[in-house]
């Protein structure tokens, strides 16, 4: 075997931590094997098979014709792959296998000291000149929690794919493709450098853009796909650049070596600070925040326990991984700080403004997506690492239960019009209503989430989110930020701001959650006198991993008690599991001493909070009347600033005018048409050319073919000859 | 494996041996076609000439392969050396000898070559005979050009590789086939004249004419002839890699060329390009070429390149040019890899070099067999065929995801290390060549999109035939090695690694000396 | 009296040239470069007073000369016509690169 265990003598190394590297393997056979699967029916097509016909080609024209805006999510129901049942067995078998080892190590790690971490070295992968970097996995706190959350949710999510997706003709390369994308991630979070999380980094990338493009032969979707790989890829231009710095400032692209480096320069040093901004760059891609967040809400065009999985839970969060797994970098860099968290304020009530007006179910989850993961950044932006990590783990609990929840709605609206032959859009809130009698199972627990999420007490979500603005308001007035300044603007001024995004954002969650709840399963139903009686709760297969998500997201908060609930059960679980990897740096911030407010004030900011989100819900319980509503056929257009909120602002109008637009022009008509063939290859190669043509036919010319103008030409040459010798 | 070859003397007759293979196997080929071959039926595709050229090829191969246990690539002297007079009156020798750099390029090339073979399977309907003996005299030329040791030599190979170019593009090329073969042969002339005579006169300054390459190389010179002859080399090398703006020649012979030579081209050709910075233009001119102005002149090129080729890149209708500006593009990595002159760059930009012959050849490759059932290559004409042919739908996004530079893919390697090592020589163009990744990004998924995705709404389209075994075939150990060097690169990089540090370490040397010489 | 004959041999012989260069038919042509050649052999026989027989000597060459040019250059001349029915130079360029 090609494992070394250079820490031979760290506690872990004796134990299941020493088979970490089965935990992403395992998923690399699913994605070989599904794939071959995939590959070998469309090389053999058998007798009655749809993958011979149509492979990866999804549902005949259902939700076609309608709406661009709206994603066509149709699980359809043509005869089954032939390998479906193979690829139902391997595609979460294989997840389950490394969430089950991934808990040996977890139970292997409790209790062992981790101020050092586990670092596997596969082999050695780049060796050249200067640069040493090995294949490597390293086990931490971090990366552990990141495992348990990627194959945990990741697997309730693969088994209620079994049921949302078993009838697409592309089921096994829909399984590969999830397979691979769990390879990924956890490469991601366990990679022991830069450039192994990169790998990870780029590949999650990798997969969500041939999830989101899975039902390829529809435009929009390919499109969205496509958005998603070059949007993201402009984040990547900075996570190189970053990786370029570390290179050349401290020689060194591992963990260890980068913070150890880092903090050789010291606090506020220009280096530090470039090299945490083109992370943040990198961040802004993966993370879908202000200015690169535009292609998430496409994403929604791949299969919804995609968006669950990719676009919610894991790979959307690999940013806030990121900062925390270079806590040590950003807390020697206050301004980066100060910019990260304010970047995560505008774009959380940013995000939160546009879900407001939305109508397509999954783009109202994907701009509150945008909007939580800017509660991440805040939090890991203003140097409390946990508690941006904390909110990571609940809002990846009651951010897929609310995807598959809106899945097995969008499932059931589909088969509904199925039955029917209607092509209204399955997803589209108007054409819902109601459902609250028909999918009760779904019901309760959307609303579940839907507390967690406003930040209703007791509710996993509330923890994660007061203790972000606990945070921030305590920071505000004491740490390395409320010293330094962005842009001349103070720190204490920058994070009072923020802290104020951050509680209108709450604010604005809370409404178009409820909003959302109110016009999908209360009032009366609007799906169609027909469908009515075909809306039934998904199969259990599907409401299963629901239940499970919907327990973890009520009792979440459970992981990370604050002390002044102490009452309820142990305190800070998870600040003083992750403290051997965050706990220097968040004490850097706080200039040494742990984060501390008065009771009173404590008090104050939990009440502000908790009215702020029952607020919200009273708001929307007011102003939203699903009784009022008319389904999306017979719906008026919108205007004035309903209109503007339902074009997310005209921002994507505005990127394609202002980017794509001129760099595609000027390629084509400056560069390829004007300097290519124009000047370089018309003025310079041709033009060479057609000057050795000119001058050879005026030499032809000369040659007229007759003999008088030859004789005149004798004539005057001899005249020229004989003068010329008279003259000398 | 070393001892058995040893024991065959395998170094001593390895290298004329792998020059020689291929033109006997040409001669054979036309007394073949005059004396033997009968008819081929009206459209059908003769069998025995590239049934003959595949055997060679794998012969080839095969004869090869030992070079990677017998040559010692940390040896500081040549490999596999050998050494007859040619034309003694004149100092001109018959030198062969590899270090590693030449022997990765050396497989690459009989690696390739089978491939490009089964590429033409069924392409090639006229004169197949002359086609493959081509092929074959002009394996001789590139593999020579690696191995040349004496300067007189090595042109002679440069000029032999060219003509069997010229004329499969002249001969089985498309439409303006004869546009496009002029123009290659012309710009190419155009360089290497220019070398000829500083070649010429590298040989004529030595007391006695003396055209080895050792000699070449601790010969002194002054500065200004040295900035003279390094302008003649690097312009033909230039030309050949192809830099901006000496680039033009190369989409239309790109696109005009037959599967083979596109594949041949790009995968081995533009490489002598860069393989001639590295092992003539460079070391035997360290102070011109790493003149302030004369290299930065050279990076900037190389960078414009880099972004220049993405930008036409992205807007092309022809997905042959696509890939050819692409190429522009890539090959401006290996410049700006080389030019950098630090050691992780320049194994970055032979990384490059070996990763954009197996990509861009698996693209040419690809693209000639969906156009040998569609008969267009302009993407307008393509959309959604991944529904009829998954399998090429699937190498397709593979082979361009290894262009792109996903990690994971060999493209992130070769690029990964060229940035890494630039930034610390030259950080500002470094980061606007790291824009490219973006572009890159850009062109190949857009393309990919109007290609394989998208809607099916073409009825030519859907009668589209999948890839079938001969086709998988050959692809299959293209996409093995993309994957193999992405995850593991490291026997390769080992290979170049002593080679490459010797340069460097070279150079950096004669730029320390520099100033003493200045005052001798 | 040696001056006057190399006078009329050089305005003979200009006339010749001048005749060559500017008529278009071929046998007026043809008859200047006759005129020239007997510019030519004027002077010859006028220096021969002074040189010796030598001068005389190549007339008779030149003659022998002049009068198989003739029958040659007509010759060709003949043919052209048939073929073209002109002897207009102008229109004869079959020397044309």
């Amino acid at each position: 075997m090609l494992i070394t265990a250079p820490t031979g003598a760290h506690p872990l190394a004796d134990t299941a931590a020493r088979f970490v590297w089965l935990v992403p393997l395992l998923p690399l056979a699913g994605f070989v094997i599904n794939g071959l699967l995939s590959l070998l029916a469309a090389a053999n097509p058998g007798p009655a098979d749809p993958s011979a016909a149509g492979h990866g080609h999804h549902a005949d024209g259902h939700g076609h014709g309608h709406d661009d805006a709206h994603g066509h999510d149709d699980p359809h129901h043509a005869a089954r792959h032939r390998f479906a049942a193979v690829t139902s067995l391997v595609g979460p078998a294989v997840l389950l296998a490394s969430f089950g080892l991934a808990l040996a190590i977890f139970l292997a790690m409790r209790g062992v000291d981790m101020h050092a971490p586990y670092v596997q070295t596969l082999f050695s992968w780049m060796p050249t000149g200067d640069l040493h970097l090995d294949a490597a996995f390293q086990l931490d706190p971090l990366s552990m929690v990141m495992v348990l959350i990627i194959t945990g949710v990741g697997s309730l999510i693969h088994i209620f794919s079994v049921g949302y997706m078993v009838d697409d003709p592309g089921y096994p390369r829909y399984f590969a493709y999830l397979n691979l994308f769990v390879f990924f991630m956890l490469v991601l979070v366990l990679g022991a450098s830069y450039p192994v999380l990169f790998v990870g980094w780029e590949g999650v990338g990798l997969c969500s853009y041939l999830l989101i493009g899975f039902w390829f032969s529809d435009e929009a979707n390919a499109n969205a796909g496509k958005k998603a790989f070059i949007v993201n890829r402009i984040g990547d231009f900075g996570f190189l650049i970053a990786m370029f710095l570390m290179f050349s400032h401290f020689g060194a692209l591992d963990f260890a070596g980068v913070a150890a480096g880092a903090e050789g320069l010291g606090l506020g040093n220009v280096i530090v600070t470039a090299i945490c901004l083109f992370l943040f760059v990198g961040c802004t891609g993966k993370s879908a925040q202000i200015p690169l967040y535009t292609w998430l809400p496409d994403a929604m065009a791949g299969p919804t326990p995609v968006s669950a999985l990719i676009h919610a839970a894991t790979m959307v969060t690999a940013g806030v991984y990121l900062i925390a797994r270079s806590a040590t970098l950003f807390s020697l860099a206050p301004m980066a700080q100060l910019l990260v968290a304010l970047v995560g304020g505008l774009t959380a009530l940013f995000a939160a403004t546009i879900g407001l007006k939305q109508w397509d179910i999954k783009k109202v989850l994907a701009y509150s997506t945008v909007s939580q993961l800017g509660y991440m950044f805040v939090g890991v932006g203003v140097g409390a690492y946990t508690a941006g990590v904390f909110h990571l783990m609940t809002h990846a609990f009651f951010k897929a239960l609310l995807f598959l929840g809106s899945g097995s709605v969008i499932y059931a609206m589909h088969k509904a019009y199925h039955a029917t032959h209607n092509h209204e859009d399955a997803q589209d809130m108007r054409n819902m209503g109601g459902l609250r009698a028909h999918m009760p199972v779904t019901f309760a627990l959307m609303w579940i989430a839907t507390l967690a999420i406003a930040g209703i007490p007791v509710f996993s979500g509330f923890f994660s989110k007061d203790e972000i603005l606990a945070s921030v308001f305590a920071r505000a007035q004491h740490s390395t930020l409320a010293d330094a300044t962005l842009f001349g603007i103070p720190g204490t001024a920058v994070l009072f701001t923020v802290y104020v995004l951050g509680l209108c954002a709450a604010l604005l969650t809370a409404i178009y959650m409820t909003r959302m709840m109110l016009y999908t399963f209360h009032g009366p139903n609007r799906t169609g006198e027909a469908e009515r009686p075909h809306l039934a709760e998904a199969p259990w297969v599907m409401t299963g991993p629901l239940v499970v998500l919907g327990v973890l997201s009520l009792a979440g908060g459970w992981f990370n008690l604050p002390a002044l609930v102490g009452f309820l059960g142990p305190v800070g679980t998870l600040e003083h599991w992750l403290e051997p990897v965050v706990g220097a740096a968040q004490l850097t911030v706080t200039h040494g001493e742990a984060a501390h407010l008065s009771h009173s004030t404590e008090y104050a900011l939990i009440g502000a909070a908790i009215a702020i989100a029952i607020t919200g819900i009273l708001v929307a319980r007011a102003r939203c009347r699903p009784e009022a509503l008319v389904a999306a056929k017979d719906a008026p257009v919108e205007k004035g600033i309903e209109r503007v909120l339902l074009h997310k602002w005209f921002v994507d109008e505005g990127y394609q005018k202002a980017v794509v637009t001129p760099t595609v022009g000027v390629s084509r008509v400056v560069l390829w048409k004007g300097l290519d063939i124009g000047i370089i290859d018309g003025l310079f190669v041709n033009g060479s050319a057609l000057l050795m043509r000119t001058l050879g036919w005026f030499g032809s010319q000369l040659q007229s073919g007759q003999v008088g103008t030859y004789a005149w030409v004798l004539v005057i040459g001899a005249v020229c000859l004989l003068s010329a010798f008279r003259i000398h | 494996m070393t001892a058995f070859l040893t024991s065959i003397g395998y170094n001593s007759w390895i290298l004329p041996a792998l020059l020689a293979l291929p033109v006997v196997g040409a001669v054979l080929l036309w007394l073949h076609g005059a004396f033997v071959a009968t008819a081929t039926p009206e459209g059908g595709v003769a069998r025995a000439p590239r049934t003959i050229a595949l055997a060679l090829f794998v012969a080839e191969l095969v004869l090869s392969m030992g070079l990677w246990w017998s040559v010692d690539v940390n040896a500081l002297a040549w490999q596999a050396r050998f050494d007859m007079p040619w034309i003694p009156s004149w100092g001109i020798r018959f030198t062969l000898g590899l270090d590693g750099i030449a022997m990765m390029l050396i497989l690459l090339t009989t690696w390739i070559m089978p491939l490009a073979v089964l590429g033409s399977w069924t392409s090639i309907r006229k004169q197949t005979h002359s086609y493959y003996a081509l092929l074959l005299l002009l394996t001789t030329g590139m593999l020579g050009v690696f191995m040349a040791l004496d300067l007189v030599l090595f042109y002679v190979m440069w000029e032999v590789m060219l003509i069997p170019m010229y004329l499969i593009v002249g001969v089985w090329g498309g439409e303006r086939r004869l546009y496009a073969a002029l123009k290659f042969f012309l710009y190419t002339m155009l360089g290497s004249l220019l070398m000829l005579v500083a070649i010429l006169w590298i040989g004529m300054h030595n007391g006695a004419p003396d055209f080895s390459y050792d000699t070449a190389l601790t010969a002194g010179r002054s500065a200004t002839a040295s900035l003279w002859l390094f302008g003649a080399f690097a312009l033909a090398f230039a030309v050949k890699v192809p830099m901006f703006p000496f680039h033009t020649w190369l989409p239309d012979a790109h696109v005009e060329a037959p599967t083979a030579g596109s594949v041949v081209l790009a995968a081995i050709m533009l490489k002598m390009g860069t393989f001639g910075f590295v092992r003539f233009a460079i070391p035997l001119f360290p102070t011109a070429a790493m003149d302030e102005r004369v290299r930065g002149l050279m990076i900037g090129l190389a960078v414009v390149g880099i972004v220049y080729g993405a930008l036409v890149a992205l807007v092309q209708p022809d997905f042959k040019k696509l890939v050819a500006y692409s190429s522009v593009s890539h090959l401006g990595f290996v410049m700006l890899g080389i030019f950098a002159m630090n050691v992780e760059s320049m194994q970055g930009a032979l990384m490059v070099t070996i990763n954009h012959g197996v990509s861009t050849g698996a693209l040419f490759l690809l693209i000639g067999m969906i156009y040998e059932r569609r008969h267009s290559r302009l993407i307008a004409d393509f959309g959604g065929i991944a529904k009829v042919t998954p399998i090429f739908a699937a190498c397709l996004t593979v082979v361009s995801l290894s262009s792109i530079g996903v990690p994971g893919t060999n493209g992130f390697v070769g690029e990964f290390l060229v940035l890494l090592g630039a930034f610390k020589s030259a950080p500002t163009a470094t980061v606007i060549a790291a824009t490219s990744v973006i572009f890159a990004a850009a062109y190949l998924l857009w393309a990919l999109q109007r290609i394989i995705y998208n809607p099916l709404t073409k009825p030519e389209n859907e009668a589209l035939t999948d890839l079938n075994w001969r086709e998988i075939g050959l692809l299959v150990p293209l996409l093995a090695a993309i994957v193999w060097m992405g995850v593991y690169p490291k026997p390769v990089l080992a290979k170049t690694e002593a080679a490459a540090t010797r340069l460097v370490q070279g150079v950096e040397a004669a730029m320390v000396a520099r100033p003493s010489m200045r005052n001798r | 009296m040696l001056a006057e004959s190399l006078v009329l041999s050089a305005v003979l012989f200009a006339i010749g040239v001048i005749g060559v260069l500017t008529r278009r038919n071929a046998i007026i042509l043809f008859m200047c470069v006759e005129l020239m050649l007997n510019a030519v052999n004027l002077s010859f026989v006028a220096l021969s007073r002074l040189y010796g027989a030598t001068g005389q000597v190549f007339v008779i060459f030149v003659m022998t000369v002049a009068a198989a040019e003739a029958a040659v250059g007509l010759a060709i001349i003949i043919a052209i016509f048939r073929h073209r029915q002109s002897v207009n130079l102008q229109n004869i360029n079959l020397l044309r690169g």
